[in-house]
C-alpha cells in the first residue's frame, strides 16, 4: 500500500444505520385506503444495520461475511447508493461500481452485442467506451462465434461468462461484488478470483460480500463479520472466520444455563455447571481452535452420601454422532466416598481433534453396578464451537504426517508379469 | 494497517448521497436514457416482419376508423380544410401522450430489476419511456407532413413551430409519466384510473372534432384549458392551415392561455417534486 495515498481510505463507512419499514398489512390500492381511512397503516421497523463503521484501504481486498439476513447485502446496497442510509455516512474516494447481480439489464431478446452495451452503460461506461471495449469483452468471454445469437439461446454458463466479462471491463477504482461467485463451477470461480487479483494488483479496491467463509479466507486481506445488522468482528479473515462459525452454530459458550427437560437421575448428586477450557485453562467462551489441547469440566454437588460414583461425559457433533466418550469407569483408583454437601470438579483433558462445527456435551454421574443408574445426567448441558479453517469431510482431524518418497522404477516388484 | 482508530482526524472521500431523481452526473443520465430508450424502441419490432410499419399501424388504424365514421357516416368535420390531416395530427399527438404515460405508469415497477440492483438516477426510467415514444412521434410526424403535402398542403413558415410544440407536448407527457410512475410504486390502482382518464382526455380534446364545432363558447374555452388541446389546436393552425383558429383565438384571448400554461407548470412542479421526494425510497418500496 503506497503510504502517501493510504491516508484517504477508499471507502469509509461511518456509523451507518438502516431500517426498513415493513408494513404489517399490505395496503396497495386506493380502495383499501378509502374503505379504511382510519386504520393505521401499521409499520414495523426492521433494523437491518445498526451503527456499522469500518474503513477499506486503497488496494485492499475486503470480505464482508454474515449469515442470511445479517444485513450484508443492505450494507452493500447502501455503499452502492441504491439505498439511502438512515444514519451515518459512507465516503468513497474514487469511482465505485457495484455488482449486485451479474448481467443487470440483460434482455433475452437481444444479441450479445446490444446486451453488452446496455449492461456496460448501466454499470457506468459511456456508450462510446462500451462499444470500444466490446471486442475485448466478447473475447474474454470466449463467445465470439455466438456474437449474433440472442442471449435467450445462451446456456447459463455462457451468460455468466458474458456478464462477468462485462463486469471486469468496467473501469472502477472500487468494486463491490455481491455473491456473484455463487454461480459457476470451481474453475470459473478460480478464473474470477485470478481476475480480481489482477485488478487488485492494478490498485483497485475490492469488497466482496458473501457467506462463503472459505472464499474470504482464501482471497481477502481482511474481513468484517456482520450479525443482525451489527458489526461483530473485523480484522484477519481467519479470526473473523472463527466468529462466523460461532454465530452460525448458535449459542455455544460455557455455562450450565441449559434447560432441565433432558435431565435424568435420582438427585443424590447434581451436576451444577459445566464448561470447556482452552489450553491455558481459561474458560472457553464460545469457540476452541481445532488441533489444540483443551478440557471439559463439570462441577458436581452431592446431596446424599454416595459411594464410589462414576463421572463421565460424551460429546456429540451436529449429526448426533458420539465423537467422544470419557468416564472414570476403567480408571484406578476408584473415586471414593462422598458425603452430603461435598462438591467436586471433574475435568477431562484431551486434544481437540474435531472437525470445525458445534459439539454438545452430556455430562453424567452414575453409581457403579449393573445397568444404568444415574445420579444425575444432563443432556447437552453445554456446547462448544470448534473453529478451524481447513474443513474436511472427516469427523475428526487427527494429526498426521504425509511422506512422499520417490522410488526408483527398477525397485518396483514386477508382479504383473 | 491501522484500521481500528475511528477518532483520528482523517481525509475522507466524497460522501455517497444515496439514490436521487437526477443525480450529479449529467452525461451519465443522458447516456442511460438514450440506451434504455433505444433498446426499448428496438425491442418493439425486433423479430416482427413488418418492423416499424406496425408502429405506424396503430395511429393509422385509429385514423382510418375515425375518418370513415366521421366523414362518411356522420358527415362531420368534412367542411374543415384538410380535415383528414388535422384528424391524423391529433391522433398522432394523442397516441404519443397515451403511449408515454401508459408505459410510464408501470415503468419503475417493470424495471424493478434495474432499480434495485444498479445505482443510477431514478428519473431516467420514466424519461426513457417518454423518449421511446418521442422517437415514434418524430417518425409519425414525418408521415403527417407527407400526408399534408400529398393532400395539397404546402410548406409554411408555421412549420418552424413544430419543434416548440413537440417540446411542450413532451414536457407535458414527461411530467405526467414522472408523477404516475412514482405514484404507481405506492398505489397500484393508479394504472386503471389513468386508463380511464386517458379516455376522458381523448374525448375531451379536439382530436376527431375541430374546436369550432363546439357551439357553446364557455365549453369551448373550458376545453381549451387542457394543455393537450392547446398544442393540437396550435399545431393545426400553424402547420396545417391558418383557417384553423390559433390556440389563443380558440381559447378566447392569450390571457386565457395562462391557465393551460399554469396547469402545465403545476404538472411539472408536482410531478418532479413528488418523484424527487420518493426517489430515495423507490428501491425499498418496490
Amino acid at each position: 500500500m503506497p503510504p502517501a495515498r493510504a491516508a484517504t481510505p477508499a471507502v469509509s463507512v461511518v456509523n451507518v444505520s438502516k431500517a426498513f419499514r415493513v408494513p404489517t398489512e399490505q395496503m396497495h390500492t386506493l380502495k383499501e385506503r378509502a374503505l379504511h381511512p382510519f386504520r393505521r397503516s401499521g409499520h414495523q421497523r426492521f433494523v437491518a444495520l445498526e451503527d456499522v463503521s469500518f474503513d477499506v484501504g486503497r488496494g485492499e481486498f475486503l470480505g464482508i461475511v454474515g449469515r442470511n439476513g445479517s444485513g450484508k447485502s443492505t450494507l452493500l446496497k447502501c455503499m452502492a447508493g441504491i439505498y439511502r442510509t438512515d444514519g451515518g455516512a459512507i465516503y468513497v474516494d474514487g469511482r465505485l461500481s457495484a455488482f449486485i447481480e451479474l448481467g443487470v439489464g440483460f434482455n433475452p431478446d437481444l444479441p450479445a452485442r446490444d446486451n453488452v452495451l446496455i449492461n456496460a452503460t448501466m454499470l457506468g461506461l459511456s456508450p462510446r467506451e462500451a462499444k470500444r471495449r466490446f471486442d475485448s469483452v466478447i473475447d474474454f468471454a470466449e463467445l465470439r462465434e455466438f456474437e449474433q445469437l440472442k442471449i435467450k439461446n445462451y446456456s447459463s454458463g455462457m451468460l455468466v461468462r458474458l456478464a462477468f466479462a462485462v463486469m471486469i471491463h468496467v473501469d472502477a477504482d472500487i468494486l463491490l461484488i455481491d455473491e456473484v461467485l455463487a454461480v459457476g463451477d470451481a474453475a470459473f470461480q478460480q478464473k474470477c478470483f485470478d481476475e480480481f487479483y489482477r485488478l487488485r494488483d492494478e490498485g483497485r479496491t475490492m469488497i466482496l460480500v458473501t457467506h462463503d467463509m472459505g472464499a474470504v479466507e482464501r482471497f481477502c486481506d481482511r474481513a468484517v463479520l456482520l450479525e443482525r445488522g451489527v458489526k461483530l468482528r473485523e480484522g484477519d479473515p481467519r479470526r473473523v472466520g472463527m466468529g462466523y462459525l460461532e454465530v452460525n452454530f448458535g449459542r455455544g459458550g460455557a455455562g450450565g444455563e441449559a434447560t432441565d427437560d433432558a435431565r435424568a437421575g435420582d438427585g443424590r448428586a447434581q451436576i451444577v455447571e459445566a464448561w470447556f477450557e482452552d489450553e491455558h485453562g481459561d474458560v472457553a467462551s464460545g469457540s476452541l481452535e481445532t488441533g489444540r489441547p483443551c478440557a471439559f469440566a463439570a462441577r458436581v454437588r452431592f446431596a446424599a452420601e454416595v459411594e464410589d460414583p462414576l463421572f463421565g461425559v460424551t460429546l456429540e457433533n451436529a449429526d448426533r454422532d458420539h465423537v467422544m466418550s470419557a468416564s472414570t469407569l476403567w480408571t484406578e483408583p476408584r473415586s471414593g466416598s462422598f458425603a452430603a454437601g461435598e462438591e467436586l470438579v471433574f475435568r477431562v483433558r484431551f486434544t481437540n481433534v474435531f472437525a470445525p462445527g458445534r459439539y454438545d456435551a452430556t455430562p453424567a454421574v452414575a453409581v457403579r453396578g449393573t445397568g444404568v443408574s444415574w445420579l444425575d445426567r444432563r443432556e447437552h448441558l453445554c456446547s462448544i464451537v470448534v473453529a478451524g479453517t481447513q474443513a474436511t469431510d472427516a469427523i475428526v482431524q487427527l494429526p498426521y504426517e504425509i511422506a512422499l518418497e520417490r522410488t526408483a522404477p527398477a525397485a518396483r516388484p514386477e508382479v504383473l508379469r | 494497517m491501522s484500521v481500528e482508530a475511528p477518532e483520528r482526524p482523517r481525509a475522507l472521500g466524497a460522501p455517497i448521497k444515496g439514490p436521487a431523481a437526477i443525480g450529479v452526473d449529467l452525461p451519465r443520465f443522458l447516456n442511460l436514457m438514450r440506451t434504455l430508450a433505444l433498446t426499448e424502441f428496438k425491442l418493439r419490432f425486433f423479430g416482427s416482419a413488418l418492423g416499424y410499419l406496425w408502429q405506424l399501424m396503430r395511429p393509422l388504424m385509429l385514423f382510418g376508423v375515425l375518418y370513415v365514421v366521421f366523414t362518411h357516416v356522420l358527415k362531420f368535420g368534412s367542411d374543415a380544410k384538410f380535415y383528414p390531416v388535422a384528424l391524423l395530427s391529433g391522433i398522432v399527438m394523442f397516441v404519443f401522450v397515451s403511449e408515454s404515460t401508459g408505459a410510464g405508469v408501470t415503468s419503475l415497477v417493470d424495471r424493478e430489476n434495474l432499480v434495485r440492483k444498479v445505482q443510477f438516477p431514478r428519473l431516467v426510467v420514466p424519461l426513457s419511456v417518454v423518449a421511446t415514444a418521442l422517437l415514434n412521434l418524430s417518425l409519425n410526424m414525418v408521415v403527417v407532413l407527407v400526408f399534408l403535402l400529398a393532400s395539397g398542403g404546402e410548406v409554411r413558415a408555421g412549420w418552424l413551430e413544430i419543434p416548440l410544440l413537440v417540446a411542450i407536448l413532451t414536457l407535458f407527457s414527461a411530467s405526467l409519466a414522472t408523477l404516475l410512475s412514482a405514484l404507481y410504486v405506492r398505489y397500484r390502482d393508479v394504472k386503471p384510473v389513468w386508463e380511464v382518464l386517458l379516455q376522458l382526455l381523448f374525448y375531451g380534446t379536439p382530436i376527431f372534432y375541430t374546436i369550432d364545432r363546439i357551439p357553446n363558447e364557455t365549453l369551448r374555452h373550458l376545453l381549451m384549458m387542457s394543455p393537450l388541446a392547446v398544442i393540437i389546436q396550435q399545431f393545426r393552425h400553424a402547420v396545417i392551415d391558418p383557417s384553423y383558429q390559433s390556440a389563443a383565438a380558440a381559447a378566447g384571448g392569450w390571457q386565457l392561455l395562462l391557465v393551460p400554461a399554469g396547469i402545465l407548470l403545476a404538472l411539472v412542479v408536482v410531478g418532479y417534486g413528488y418523484f424527487d421526494r420518493e426517489a430515495p425510497r423507490i428501491a425499498e418500496d418496490l
